[in-house]
């Protein structure tokens, strides 16, 4: 569009022009928060919503601490650290051994569901 | 007018109707529902929840006195379906929720379910009991043996009625055949088979067998690194035995013909609604991923629901759905703390009202949402205590995107993301619907003039 039909027309907009406008600000609530989240994590992977979810979605459920090979480890490596979970803080590998710091509380007893008494009205 | 089936129009109104479960300030785990369904007739709704145990209500029959008001749920049947139980082998603890509950069609006196958790599949018959055998020979009326040489006379036991009685008993246990954990469970229309979805395998069992199990869809790579979607829910078609369909975390959905091959790795149709690579974002792959497929009655639809909309695409069409509806698009510019906060992973339910018209998901702070697909129109209400006089008149909610806010809505910002409905039912041929907010049960009727 020519400088001249701008100054002439500074109101009007094309239809083709008005709708790439909305189409940019559709895109940009999320674009924006796209750079929020990487603001705020940068070493955030570069695959976006990649294997590293389903990673973690598919060995969803608490990994509990299992003394023999906590023990186990613990022997193997006198001389270095157990293997920390490493950047990949969302895969459970072979060697992360959860610590006794990691252990789960205490579930409590089966009751009857609160659906099938109490309130009723 | 009548206030149909068919329509939500402006003369369909919603009326508090029950709501189950007690009010607590901090919710037992135990207690979340985490599945909701009406069997085929309606007369009975299930639930499960997160501790493991189903509850089952029946709809009273309704009594000519009270012509005006439609019969209650009132509970029926309870039962511990599953147990929490540990996988020695990887030291991990497999939890009791129950995922899902699908009702078998009724093919005599007693009811049959499916229920399911992570791991393992359960039949449960549900039977009554109104009678008593009475008189016996070798036993006393507590039960206690008699000495048989003080008997000298014989009797023939009597049947005797009784306090019904109400008995769930697991029929069959569908066991180690799932190395993921199970999304889905969907009966099939020959009622002799059902499948079983995973994050990456589907199996077919028979009901009769449990040892055995085919597999039928398996998307597992040979190396997991290579891994770049899963399998998120899966149903059979309600009329061809031999066709179901699957969503992906991708946003497609593929159907599936049996009668092609015995592994149904090679789809038959795929769905999937091309993208503008311009929009993609961080995000785009997380609020495509589909967390509920359904087919409509007539078999002729399926609809899913991803994070932020519901969509109804025709079976004769691959390329796009055909209608796609807004559920809360307002969290477009929430997502970078719905990421934090892990809300942008919930999954949402969707469901089709009895004449396919009607289409209803849930939503954030108690929020649900129906879309009717004649007349377009749609409307948000809450299922909340406040509203909870019998056979109050739900209103209508609305969420201010932003500028100046009205005296009734509320805005984004003061939305309660811990609320959030992910289950609802609706019956089969009424207007009546079950809403599960976190550890309560609502249950809504279309006001009766």
């Amino acid at each position: 569009m020519s400088q001249k039909q701008e100054e002439e027309n500074p109101s009007e907009e094309t239809g083709e022009e008005k709708q790439d406008k909305q189409e940019k600000e559709g895109i940009l609530p999320e674009r924006a928060e796209e750079a929020k989240l990487k603001a705020k994590y940068p070493s955030l992977g570069q695959k976006p919503g990649g294997s590293d979810f389903l990673m973690k979605r598919l060995q969803k459920g608490q990994k509990y601490f299992d003394s023999g090979d906590y023990n186990m480890a613990k022997a193997k490596m006198k001389n270095k650290q157990l293997p920390s979970a490493g950047p990949d803080k969302n895969l459970v590998t072979g060697d992360h051994i959860p610590t006794p710091q990691d252990l789960p509380q205490r579930k409590s007893s089966l009751v009857t569901s609160k659906l099938a008494g109490g309130q009723v009205e | 007018m009548i206030p149909g089936i068919g329509t939500l129009t402006q003369d369909t109104l919603w009326c508090f109707s029950q709501v189950k479960g007690t009010i607590e300030f901090g919710t037992t785990e135990a207690d979340i529902i985490s599945t909701v369904e009406f069997n085929h007739t309606g007369e009975l709704l299930a639930t499960g929840d997160k501790g493991g145990r189903v509850v089952i209500f029946q709809r009273e029959q309704e009594s000519k006195n009270q012509i005006h008001r439609r019969g209650e749920y009132n509970v029926y049947s309870t039962f511990q379906s599953h147990e929490p139980e540990f996988d020695y082998l990887k030291s991990l603890e497999i939890e009791e929720k129950i995922n899902k509950i699908r009702w078998l069609p009724q093919q005599n006196a007693a009811y049959f379910l499916l229920s399911t958790n992570d791991k393992t599949v359960k039949l449960w018959k549900v039977s009554e009991r109104d009678k008593r055998p009475e008189g016996y020979n070798l036993k006393d009326e507590e039960g206690r043996l008699r000495d048989p040489s003080t008997i000298t006379t014989l009797r023939v036991p009597v049947l005797r009625p009784m306090d019904l009685m109400v008995e769930a008993t697991p029929r069959r246990v569908f066991a180690n055949a799932h190395t993921y954990h199970i999304n889905s469970i969907s009966v099939n229309s020959d009622y002799e088979t059902y499948m079983s979805a995973d994050d990456l395998r589907i199996n077919l069992w028979n009901f009769e067998i449990t040892n055995q199990s085919f597999n039928i869809v398996d998307i597992k790579p040979a190396n997991m690194e290579e891994l770049t979607e899963v399998i998120t829910a899966a149903e059979f078609h309600p009329h061809h035995c031999n066709t179901f369909v699957y969503s992906s975390s991708k946003g497609t959905i593929r159907l599936c013909d049996m009668r092609a091959s015995a592994l149904c790795d090679r789809h038959t149709k795929f769905f999937e609604e091309p993208e503008d690579p311009s929009n993609r974002s961080f995000f785009s792959e997380i609020i495509s991923s589909i967390s509920d497929v359904k087919f409509s009655h007539s078999g002729r639809y399926i609809m899913t629901r991803d994070y932020l909309t519901v969509k109804v695409w025709d079976l004769n069409m691959e390329n796009r759905p055909i209608e796609t509806y807004q559920v809360h698009d307002y969290l477009r510019s929430k997502l970078c703390s719905l990421y934090e906060n892990d809300c942008i992973f919930d999954k949402f339910e969707c469901v089709w009202n009895g004449s396919d018209s009607v289409i209803m998901t849930g939503s954030y702070n108690n929020f649900f949402r129906m879309f009717d697909r004649n007349t377009k129109r749609d409307v948000t209400l809450e299922a909340s205590r406040e509203n909870s006089k019998p056979r109050a008149i739900l209103k209508p909610r609305k969420v201010c995107v932003g500028g100046k806010r009205r005296k009734d809505e509320i805005s984004v910002d003061s939305l309660d993301f811990s609320k959030k409905i992910l289950h609802t039912a609706w019956h089969p041929s009424e207007n009546i619907i079950a809403v599960a907010a976190t550890n309560n049960l609502y249950i809504f009727q279309d006001k009766v003039n």
